[in-house]
Formats: C-alpha cells, structure tokens, sequence
C-alpha cells in the first residue's frame, strides 16, 4: 500500500536542493561580471555577460607565459579522459583474458603482481613516481599523463570477473567451431563484453577527465595544461588582486564540469551498472 | 479463522490496464480455494489484493467481517507464503517464524511455544538455529510454511509456493501441506498455474482469464462440465480436444458423421471430447488417422486426425502410426460450446451412429 | 563469480611446500575456468602491457619509496646519506606530524559518518517514492562527477570571506566566518565541501543495495510488521550493512586521499594555521619542501595504513560474496 508522504518528498527535496543549488549558483554566476558579483554576491538567475566571460576564458591567452586558452585546456583534459579510458579498457582487458582463459607458468605470480596495486593509490607515491618520470623525461607529455595512471588494477579485477561470468560451454564450442586464443577474443569475448566495456569506459573517462594532483606535478609546459590544472593556476593568480575573476572561475568550473556530468545524466543506466558493478 | 468475501473486486493500474475486474468470491471458514489460470490472468493479483499488497480499485474485499480495503498488510491478519519463500537471509529459522509474532506484541512463552509446535509438524526442530541459506529448498518452504502456521491468521495465502521445488519434491508437500491445512482448518486461499495441483489440492477451483472468473466449482464438477472451452482446455491432462462441429436439424455432425441427435439449432458448434472418454471400436464410430502416440505406461495416447482436425484418444491397444481407427463414445459425455462465445452449452444428446 | 583475488589460491591444499610450488608454478587448486588455453608466448603477449605499467609505474615508485625513505637528500640534489629509521623517527616524533595524523582521522570520522549518513537518508526516500523518483536519482547522482577541485573552487566561493553565502550566513548568526585563516573555520569549510562531493557515491551504492533487497522479502515484512520504522531496523538496515561495510572503507579511503585537490584549493599552499590531512603534508613536505627523505618515510607509513584498510575490505567482500 503506498501513500505520499510529504515527509520523504520534503527530505528528498532538501537532499536535491544542497547538492544542486551550488552547481547551478556556480553556472549563474559566470554570466555575471566580476564586480557584479563582488558587490553583490553570488547569483541564482542569470546575467548578461557570459558571452563576454565565456568567449575570454576559452580564446584569451593566458597564464604566465600566455600560451593556454580554455580551448586549449578542454582539448587536453578530452585527450586525459579518452587516453585514459581507452587505455584502460585496452589493456586491463588483454590482462584479464591471459589471466582467465590461459593457463601457464606464473600466472598466479602475475595475478598478485598485478592485484597488488589495488592495494596503493597514487597518493601515497607521488613523489617517488614523480622522481622517476624525470627519470624517463616523461614529464610535460601526454605519455607520461595518462600512462602511469594505468597502473591500477580496477579494470582488470573488473573484467576478470567479468569473464569468470562467460559460461564455459562457450569456450567449448568455439574450440569445437576451430577457433583459436586470438580469434576467440576478438570474435566472441570482445563483442560480448561491449556494455561492460561501455560502462567501464563512462567511469574511467569521469576518473582520467577528473585528475587533479598528477597534472599537478607531471606538467610545468602550459601547453599541456587540462582544465583542473587551470583552476589551480587561476587561483594562484588571484592572490593580491583587487577584485578576483569570479566570473572567469566560475565559467571555468562549469566548462571542466559540464562533460562529465553530461556524460553522467545521459548515460545513467550504464554509469550505474558500471560504477556499482566494478567498485564490489 | 475467518470467512473471506471478495465483492466485485477489480484492479485497473494508473496506466488504464484492467488486471482483474469484477471478481465475486465467497470463501467459507476452513475452505481451501485454488485459483488457478494462465500467467497474466491475474490470479496473483487478485491473492496480492487480498494480502494488502496491491490497493484495491474496485469492489470490497472482507475478511470475517472487516472491510479490510484500506488496512496494511499487517494489520490484515493474513499470512502469506511466497513463491521464492522471502525468508529473511540475515535471520535464523527460529527469528523467522518469531519475527511476525515479536511485532505483534506476542508474550514469549507463547512465540516460543508455537515456534516449537510449528517446527514439530514440518520436522524441523533440528535446523531452528540456521540461516535458510544453509538449507535445501524443501526445507526453506517448510519455513515459510512454518512463518504461517505460527501466526494462527485468519487465512494462509500461497502464491504458489510449490513452483520452485523439484517434481518429486511438488507432489509430496501438495499433501503436506493440504493434511496441515485440514489439521489446522485455516481457510486458504491458493495461486497456482498447475491444474493438477489445482485439482488435487482444492475444496473449490476459481478458474481465471484475462481478469474474470471463469468458473467456481470443486474439482470434479469443473472437470465434468466445463463452463467454457477456455476451461475445458485447461483442466485436465491430455487436455480435451476442441473440434468444429456443425448442428443440421437436429444432428450433431463431425466431418460428415452424425454423432449424435441433439435440442439445439442448426449452425456451427464447438464439440469438446475428453481423450479418457473415447474408446475404439471394431466398426462404425468416426475414422481417425494415427499420427503419434505417446506412452505411458499405465495407458498410451493416440493423437490423430479426424479429417482435418486433431483428436487424442486413450486407449490400452497396440496401433501404430498410420492405421485408421475408428472411435466412439458414451453421447452423454459429449461437451458442446457455442461457436462464437465459447460458453458451454447444455442439451441433450441421444443415441446417435457415434455410440453404436 | 565466486572467488576474490584472495581466496585464488586453493584454501585447503596439503603442505605448505606442496602448496608454495603449486603457486609458483601457477597450477592453482581451482582453474578459474574448466577448459583453458595451453601454455606458450599467447598470454604473455596479452598480459605484458599491464605488467610493463604495473612494473615501472608501481613497483619501481613504490620501492623508490621505500629506499628514499632511509636517507637525507641533500637539499640541493649532490648526494644523500644513509640514517637508517631516522626519517621515520623524525615523522613520528614531531609535534607537527601527530596534529595532522590526528586531524586527518576526525576529519575522516566526521566526513564518512556525514557522508554515509545523508547518502542512507537519500536513498531510503528515494526508494521509497514513486512520484518524481526518476528526477530525484537523476539530480543526485549528477554531481558526482564534478571533479573535487571543481567542488573545492565552488566550495570557496561559498565559503569566501567577502561575499559568500555561507560566510553571510554564519555573519547572520553571530559568527564572523574566517576560512583560510581561523583552523577551525576552514575544518568547517574542507568537511561540508567534502561531504558535499561524496553524497551522491554513497547515495547510488546504497539505493542499487536498497533495490537488490528481493521484492517479496520487503513483503513478507510489510505482512510482519506495521511499524516502518521496524521493517527498516530489522530487515533493510542488516541486509544493507554489506553495503555499508563496502561504503566505510570507501569513504575513509576518499577521505584520506581524495579530498587532496579540495585542501589544495582550499589552504593553497598556505599550511600556516590551516588542518591539512596526512597526505597533504606528504605533498608539502616533498615538492615544497624539498624533504624527500621525509615525505617518503610518509608515504610508507601512508602505505602500510592503506594496505591494511584494503586487505581488511577483501577480506570482507570475499565473506560478503556468500552472504544470503
């Protein structure tokens, strides 16, 4: 028997509003002036300058040594989280496979080996990390962006589970059919694992596009800057000015969260399944 | 224990999809009904309905005498045995069948008495301290059967209970839990899609489709005279054969052989025979051509064609595929339907060349 | 899908020794799979560029930490000296280092209680409405994917001491809001934005768990029990608390990692008066100042916390797979 209860609205409601009203305030605001917003606060309707702010803050150069746009910004934060997610995909899920569908000397070594390094986030070695990228003269490049954060184990563990779910029989009958490792993956375990690797994909590109701390310390060139590492820089040149961009910095957090959120409300279904099937 | 009245019951969802309409029941005290029909007739429904578990639309759903439509389902003083038993996973056997008890204020000496009665009649005093995951399927129902009995409610609602246990398993709780329900004289009500579990277990049948009652009846009379060729192929197992058949002045026709003479006009019929009410003659009856035959064992049945139209026959012979046979049967176990509506028609049949 | 990669190897094989060979060699007690592909170069192929990633961006980093951690770097890069455990000695010892290791475990109490708290309430509601469910679970879950240093930019605006809601709010009771500057302030700041970012990840394991609870369990209790309150306490509340164990470890890992853009943005390199997290000062000590040996020995110690709180989650989720 279900009745409407105002009370579980009224929460949900409250619930929506603390999460959102923020977001929304944020995207408002950037079509204000700065000094709009100095003297007056932040805005929950919108004003008549975005254009203006929006066209400054992706075509003007900026930065100390004048070279980054927000075009410029978006274009490498698009190749963090596609770089990222693809590279992902690509090579957890060779791994996976040799690790499920093979049996051969060591291979409970390399599971641990590579198991391992759910056990340590980047955090806790990024100096050390940091130290041998200059080692490798991997800084200021896009290798040495989005190469070292593959050295996680989630999308393995993900798709060895996965495929620890493909019925045997369908092995069987593909050795049966005359198939081979090779053309077994590529014919049979790729295109059944096509919305896993969908879902997989929306996380890992959320995840790549969303690095904060390694663009951080992997590039001084700014030509190499994503969005998150403008909004640091942004920030850094506010100290000492009389009125602070507030406009610019709001128009850049919307730009650096627009896609991933979109990403998030459109393909909901599979972010959902993705994020609560590969966390477990 | 209670009587159970349902009055005019019917549930439209928000969509605007009738899923049961203008259901009347009246149920005894102690009657165990099965309400039996295809998937989608809206048989679980109309149990769910009774349970509180869907609002209902239409009509007055009373059990003893209260007017139950707007009650939760735990003030309804029901119990409900589910098809996958909804044990609580986190609880053990004992908290299981305690649980409905404990929320209703029940003193403990008297949750612990009836928990340990109830465990005594399905023997399972040995496994009170398990979780159901440690328990095999036929234990888990007995648990759920078990969370019902200790309620002492006003009527058991199964949602058939028996469909996730193996065959052998089906047949001996049928009785089991048909002894226990005689024992206990709890009045009952029973979803089932398995006519023989229908048959086997009810005082009354409700046959369901699309939303409606069919037919009310204990077993045999629905078995005997079929309300509508709906029912009539439904119950009963070969099911009965539903032939075309034409009425001329006074003659009941099968494929240009007169069966038999009848009160009814002339026009197009639905003829309805029973595979167990044929039997094969030397000469005469209607011809019909072995198409398979399925045996077993204790009877074999004969499908074959009668003209054009399949018919199935039991019998104890030893034809085979191919050979022309030629059936007959008792006029007074004919079931005519009308064409058009499939309602069943009563008229009385003579001798006709059929019974020679 | 039985097996976590803990429980691989074969529980209850004869000998230790028997055992250590069978591991090595990779014959395990239980082959994931009843047919397999034979041996040859197949599978090294397909497993050499996880490994070549793993190797040089985890275990080469990850020993680096380690040896760094025992000696002192001369600070402008012409050598270092061995000094045995003495980083460490110097990072436990430190007046500095306990404050902060303390900060970042109320911080994590606070923000993971939080967190969980309002994800649970969220979830409950919006499971339990009907009208306007999809649109509710929409708006939630998008701001998940606002990265943390967005949540900590929009956070310091809301917080800004000119013109910010919240500062203007606080003003309004009384409180002259000074984030930034006063610790306790900005503790207030880093939690709500903290919070704020990780509600929506809590709020969708906890509605998936919530809706993994089978249809007719939920209606066996609504014939037990009349009180809501009770169904939810004893038959929601103990088949979600694998969730929740899974969500604990989660957050506090959040929390102690990835709210480091969120500090960053906040504190910006000012440490002066400002908490900081563990993590946070491993960052300051190292590129800041210039301490490796310190910040490694750090970084260990971070490690081995980690570690232990991610075997401890296996260990359970190997136990939770089995579970009903």
């Amino acid at each position: 028997m279900q009745k409407i209860k105002p009370f579980d609205h009224l929460i949900l409601i409250l619930g929506t509003l603390f999460l959102c009203v923020p977001v929304l305030m944020a995207l408002m605001s950037s079509t204000h002036t700065a000094v709009d917003i100095h003297s007056n606060g932040l805005f929950i309707t919108p004003g008549s300058n975005g254009y203006a702010t929006y066209e400054k803050v992706l075509t003007h150069r900026g930065g100390f040594t004048g070279d980054v746009t927000g075009l410029l910004m978006l274009k490498n934060s698009l190749i963090m989280g596609f770089g990222f997610a693809i590279g992902k995909i690509v090579l957890s899920m060779m791994a996976a496979y040799a690790l499920v569908y093979f049996r051969f000397r060591f291979a409970t070594v390399l599971f641990w080996m590579i198991f391992a390094t759910l056990l340590l986030p980047l955090e806790v070695r990024i100096m050390p990390s940091y130290q041998v990228m200059s080692q490798l003269h991997l800084l200021n490049s896009y290798t040495g962006l989005i190469v070292p954060l593959l050295a996680s184990a989630t999308g393995t563990f993900f798709f060895r589970q996965f495929f620890k779910s493909v019925p045997d029989e369908l092995l069987e009958a593909a050795r049966i059919d005359g198939a081979g490792p090779w053309k077994f993956f590529i014919d049979v375990l790729v295109p059944l694992s096509k919305t896993m690797m969908a879902a997989i994909f929306i996380i890992m590109f959320i995840y790549g596009w969303n690095q904060y701390l390694w663009p951080l310390l992997m590039t001084t060139d700014e030509s190499f800057y994503t969005l998150m590492r403008g909004i640091k820089s942004i920030l850094q040149v506010w100290v000492g000015s009389q009125i602070p961009d507030y406009n610019e910095a709001f128009a850049l957090a919307v730009l650096a969260m627009v896609p991933p959120v979109a990403v998030v409300v459109i393909f909901q279904r599979m972010f959902i399944k993705g994020l609560t099937e590969s966390d477990k | 224990m209670a009587e159970l009245t349902l009055n005019a019951v019917g549930k439209t969802y928000s969509g605007g999809v009738k899923a049961v309409s203008g259901v009347d029941i009246q149920i005894s005290d102690g009657e165990f009904i099965v309400l039996v029909g295809p998937s989608g007739c809206g048989k679980s429904t109309l149990l769910r309905m009774v349970a509180g578990l869907e609002t209902v639309t239409d009509g007055e759903i009373h059990i003893g005498s209260r007017l139950v439509n707007q009650l939760d389902p735990a003030e309804r003083d029901i119990a409900m045995v589910f098809q996958n038993y909804a044990l609580y996973p986190h609880m053990t056997v004992r908290d299981n069948m305690a649980y409905g008890l404990k929320n209703r204020r029940t003193p403990k000496a008297e949750i612990e008495t009836r928990v340990a009665e109830a465990a005594r009649m399905l023997e399972l005093g040995q496994y009170l301290d398990r979780k159901p995951r440690a328990l095999s399927g036929g234990q888990r129902q007995r648990v759920a059967m078990g969370r019902a009995i200790v309620r002492q409610p006003a009527a058991f609602l199964f949602d058939e209970p028996l469909s996730n246990l193996d065959a052998k398993l089906r047949v001996s709780m049928r009785m089991e839990i048909r002894k226990l329900q005689q024992r206990l004289g709890t009045t009952s009500l029973y979803v089932t899609h398995d006519q023989l579990e229908a048959m086997t277990l009810a005082d009354r049948l409700v046959v369901l489709n699309g939303g409606r009652v069919e037919q009310i009846g204990a077993p045999l009379e629905v078995y005997r005279k079929p309300a509508s060729t709906f029912v009539a192929a439904f119950i009963g197992s070969p099911a009965m054969s539903l032939l075309d058949a034409t009425v001329e002045g006074g003659r009941l026709m099968l494929e240009g052989h007169v069966l038999a003479e009848v009160d009814h006009k002339a026009g197009p019929v639905t003829l309805g025979l029973r595979a167990e009410d044929l039997r094969l003659v030397a000469r005469g009856g209607v011809p019909m051509r072995v198409e398979y035959i399925e045996e077993l064992g204790a009877h074999r049945v004969v499908h074959g064609m009668v003209g054009d139209q399949s018919l199935a026959v039991v019998d104890q012979g030893a034809e085979a595929p191919g050979d022309l046979i030629h059936i007959a049967a008792d006029p007074a176990r004919l079931h005519l339907f009308d064409a058009a509506t499939g309602q069943r028609i009563d008229v009385r049949s003579r001798v006709g060349e059929f019974a020679r | 899908m039985t097996d976590t990669p803990l429980s691989a190897q074969g529980p209850t094989a004869p000998s230790f020794l028997h055992r250590l060979r069978d591991w090595w060699s990779g014959e395990t007690a239980n082959p994931v799979k009843r047919v397999q592909f034979g041996h040859g170069l197949t599978p090294w192929l397909f497993v050499l560029p996880q490994l070549a990633v793993v190797v040089i961006f985890f275990y080469w980093p990850s020993a680096q930490a380690v040896t760094s951690s025992f000696y002192i770097e001369d600070p402008f890069g012409f050598g270092s000296t061995f000094v045995g455990m003495e980083n460490y000695a110097d990072a436990l010892g430190s007046k500095e280092y306990l404050s902060t290791a303390w900060f970042t475990a109320f911080f994590c109490v606070v923000v993971t209680a939080l967190a969980l708290g309002i994800g649970l309430l969220l979830a409950v509601k919006a499971d339990k409405v009907i009208r306007g469910a999809e649109s509710y679970k929409t708006l939630l879950i998008s701001v998940y994917a606002i990265a943390p240093p967005v949540a900590g930019l929009i956070g310091m605006m809301f917080f800004d001491m000119h013109m910010g809601p919240f500062t203007r709010l606080f003003a309004f009771f009384g409180h002259e809001l000074r984030v930034g500057v006063d610790y306790w302030d900005t503790t207030i700041a880093l939690i709500t934005i903290s919070v704020w970012k990780q509600i929506p990840y809590n709020f969708i394991f906890f509605l998936s768990g919530l809706q993994s609870v089978p249809v007719s369990v939920r209606e066996a209790a609504l014939i037990d029990a009349r009180s809501g309150w009770r169904r939810f306490k004893d038959v929601t509340l103990p088949l979600l608390a694998p969730t929740a164990f899974f969500l604990l470890i989660i957050n506090i890992t959040y929390t102690m990692f990835d709210t480091f853009p969120i500090i960053d943005v906040i504190v910006k390199d000012k440490p002066a008066n400002n908490p900081m997290t563990l993590v946070y000062k491993v960052y300051l000590d190292g590129f800041k100042g210039n301490d490796i040996g310190g910040s490694s020995a750090q970084s260990v110690i971070l490690m081995v916390v980690v570690a232990a709180l991610t075997v401890l989650q296996f260990r359970f989720l190997e136990r939770r797979v089995h579970y009903g």
